[in-house]
């Protein structure tokens, strides 16, 4: 009887608490539904590349934040998903081959290409723990980087090759769509950023799911004491195995959306560096937490090309080509000296900050440990 | 003939290189847990000091002076950087070596962009006639000087105290600081061994037959990772094993470029990584390593 009031007491003021937060997203929303209309393309473009990196970090703050594999392969899955889209709907031209599939069924296809590379390692990934697949990873990197240099026909080579626009029921992803919305004309960019915005929005819940459930729990369970998890009944070696898989398929859509954003695939972009901004971005923002890896990716993302835009504002930072500090160096001073700093004194990354920030906050009786 | 013997002696020569980045791997990992991935960086860090000396002071100080910058870079990370860490936390240690790794490659990047230094070491230009075959002296060199030094780091392991020390820290870091051994000596000590022996091998790789001190070294020196996976991460033998494997596959490859033309160019740089997923395959913790158990 007591029990129930005070449930009932209860249920208002939780409400309550959650309505701003209700509010705030929905807030959010309709912002980003509506930053086309009003932004240039040059922060449109960011938002993009933002979009892009942010589902790959999902996938790697899955992996190394839950299941605590520590992966450095993730630009090679990555490299995937863009040369697999770009093979799979592009047409010939030249001596660089492609199927000529319908843009959605490449995407979907080199999605599952991904997995698929994943589960062909997972042999190796399914037996080495933590840190020692961390540098096994580091050969994925260096075999596909050899492979999208010399698989010609299908890469393109040193030069690359260009990727077919997105389209969908008819409607084209690219400049040469002549629709316009209040007058703004919608070209590749503004058409793109609501295909990534969905693509991002449930690339979000899925991880958001399966980390709060069963296999989130399984996984950490086995990054914390996998003999423990081994003696619950989680089969240690298969769930290592399925978090590479996973990840590695966010990776193959981070790609493909990547190809779609620059319009082009080289293989340089895919490098060890990529990992290396992959794994900074989901450890600034706080390992394992979805909302952390969309905001670490998109500062790593964008602070190279802000900076660089901004050079002739900023003290010591100069543009590409001039003598001085360059800014995707000064870049990388600042987030590598960012990744040191947040190991040395919160290892739980931005998340952990907010949240002892909001416990502060509030009356010592309501807070809560992470 | 001479010609597979010519690459052989060149291999082992590059292998041996390998062994020495491996080794300062692998002692840093023993003694301290942590995964250092910026022993890539220390290395070049400590060549380019080197080599951006050399004008001026010349090679033999020069080439101190390196060593001396490297050996204190290493200090400076265990004592600055990991030892306020949680030592349990090896996830958080290698993650701080990432970052370290990407400003110290920043700098490096801004300091050296596409040049290339000369190294000037008094053994550059030289070529040796052994019979039949004809070595770069940094070979010969190399083939002589490096056992030599991993010997005496076997002698200094096993013969003196401080040797004592670091054994029985390695094999129970607990029971070592009950008896009385500093373990912060220690890992400092590994560390700056780390920097040291890079420093010494990537004196070797800048040397000729290379062209001088770039930012590709760093490249090079990666392929000391796959080294220590192949021998086994924690033994030491198995870093020199692993060392040697790797340089001779690689110098191999690169040699029979022409006949091997179906694995693509520059297929020599990318060989050790296949070997290591192979091991891996075969051998999960590596050729020489310890296999992973758990009591419960």
């Amino acid at each position: 009887m007591s029990d129930a009031t005070a449930t009932a007491a209860v249920a208002p003021r939780a409400v309550a608490r959650r309505l701003p937060g209700a509010l705030l997203l929905a807030a959010a929303v309709v912002v980003l539904l509506a930053l086309p209309l009003y932004l240039e393309a040059f922060w449109l473009r960011i938002g993009l590349f933002s979009m892009a990196t942010a589902v790959g970090a999902l996938g790697l703050t899955i992996l190394f934040g839950a299941a605590g594999q520590l992966s450095l392969g993730h630009a090679f899955f990555v490299a995937v998903g863009t040369y697999g889209y770009a093979f799979l709907s592009g047409g010939d031209t030249g001596h660089v081959k492609g199927l000529g599939l319908p843009p959605i069924v490449a995407a979907v296809l080199a999605t599952l290409l991904a997995g698929v590379c994943g589960l062909l390692f997972s042999p190796v990934a399914g037996r080495l723990r933590g840190i020692y697949l961390g540098i096994a990873s580091l050969g994925l990197v260096f075999l596909g980087h050899h492979l999208l240099l010399n698989l010609r026909p299908v890469t393109g080579g040193y030069d690359g090759r260009s990727v077919t626009p997105f389209s969908l029921g008819g409607f084209l992803f690219s400049d040469s769509s002549d629709l316009a919305v209040l007058g703004v004309p919608f070209g590749a960019v503004e058409s793109l950023w609501y295909l990534f915005l969905a693509v991002t929005a449930v690339a979000t819940l899925v991880a958001r799911n399966v980390l709060r459930g069963r296999p989130g729990r399984a996984f950490r369970l086995m990054r914390d004491n996998e003999v423990g998890a081994a003696a619950m009944g989680v089969r240690v070696q298969r769930a290592k195995a399925s978090a590479f898989v996973l990840s590695s398929m966010y990776a193959g859509v981070a790609g493909v959306l990547t190809a779609l954003a620059f319009q082009r695939a080289v293989p340089d972009y895919f490098d060890l560096g990529l990992s290396i901004d992959f794994l900074a971005m989901i450890i600034l923002g706080g390992l394992g937490s979805t909302s952390g890896a969309i905001v670490g990716a998109t500062f790593v993302v964008a602070l190279p090309i802000v900076l660089s835009r901004y050079a002739d504002a900023l003290p010591l930072v100069v543009g590409p080509g001039q003598d001085g500090l360059d800014a995707s160096i000064a870049a990388q001073f600042v987030y590598g000296a960012l990744v040191v700093v947040v190991m040395l004194t919160q290892p739980g990354g931005l998340r952990a900050m907010v949240h002892t920030l909001r416990q502060r906050r509030r009356p010592p009786y309501a807070r809560r440990t992470p | 003939m001479t010609r597979l013997l010519e690459l052989l002696v060149n291999g082992v020569s590059l292998g041996l290189l390998y062994a020495l980045i491996t080794l300062g791997f692998v002692i840093v990992f023993k003694a301290t847990r942590v995964v250092n991935f910026a022993h890539a960086s220390f290395l070049l860090l400590g060549v380019y000091v080197v080599a951006s000396a050399q004008p001026s002071i010349g090679f033999g100080a020069a080439a101190l002076l390196g060593l001396a910058v490297a050996g204190l870079l290493g200090l400076a990370t265990e004592r600055l950087l990991l030892s306020r860490v949680d030592r349990r936390n090896h996830h958080a240690m290698a993650i701080l070596t990432i970052g370290l790794n990407v400003v110290l490659t920043a700098e490096l990047t801004r300091r050296l962009g596409e040049s290339v230094l000369p190294l000037g070491a008094p053994w550059d230009g030289h070529v040796v006639k052994l019979g039949p075959l004809t070595l770069p002296l940094t070979v010969v060199l190399t083939i002589v000087a490096v056992p030599v030094l991993i010997g005496g780091l076997t002698a200094l392991l096993t013969l003196t105290g401080w040797g004592l020390a670091m054994r029985a820290s390695i094999a129970d870091a607990e029971g070592a600081a009950l008896v009385g051994i500093r373990l912060r000596r220690v890992s400092a000590t590994a560390w700056v061994l780390a920097g040291l022996l890079a420093t010494a091998a990537g004196i070797g790789l800048a040397s000729f037959p290379s062209p001088g001190v770039s930012l590709s070294i760093e490249s090079v020196a990666i392929a000391a990772f796959p080294a220590a996976i192949i021998g086994g991460f924690d033994s030491l033998g198995g870093a020199i094993a692993g060392g040697l494997i790797v340089g001779v596959v690689q110098v191999l490859v690169a040699g029979n470029q022409d006949s091997l033309s179906f694995l693509g160019l520059g297929a020599g740089d990318v060989v050790a990584y296949l070997v290591m997923i192979v091991v891996l395959l075969w051998r999960p913790s590596g050729l020489f390593g310890s296999k992973e158990f758990s009591r419960v």
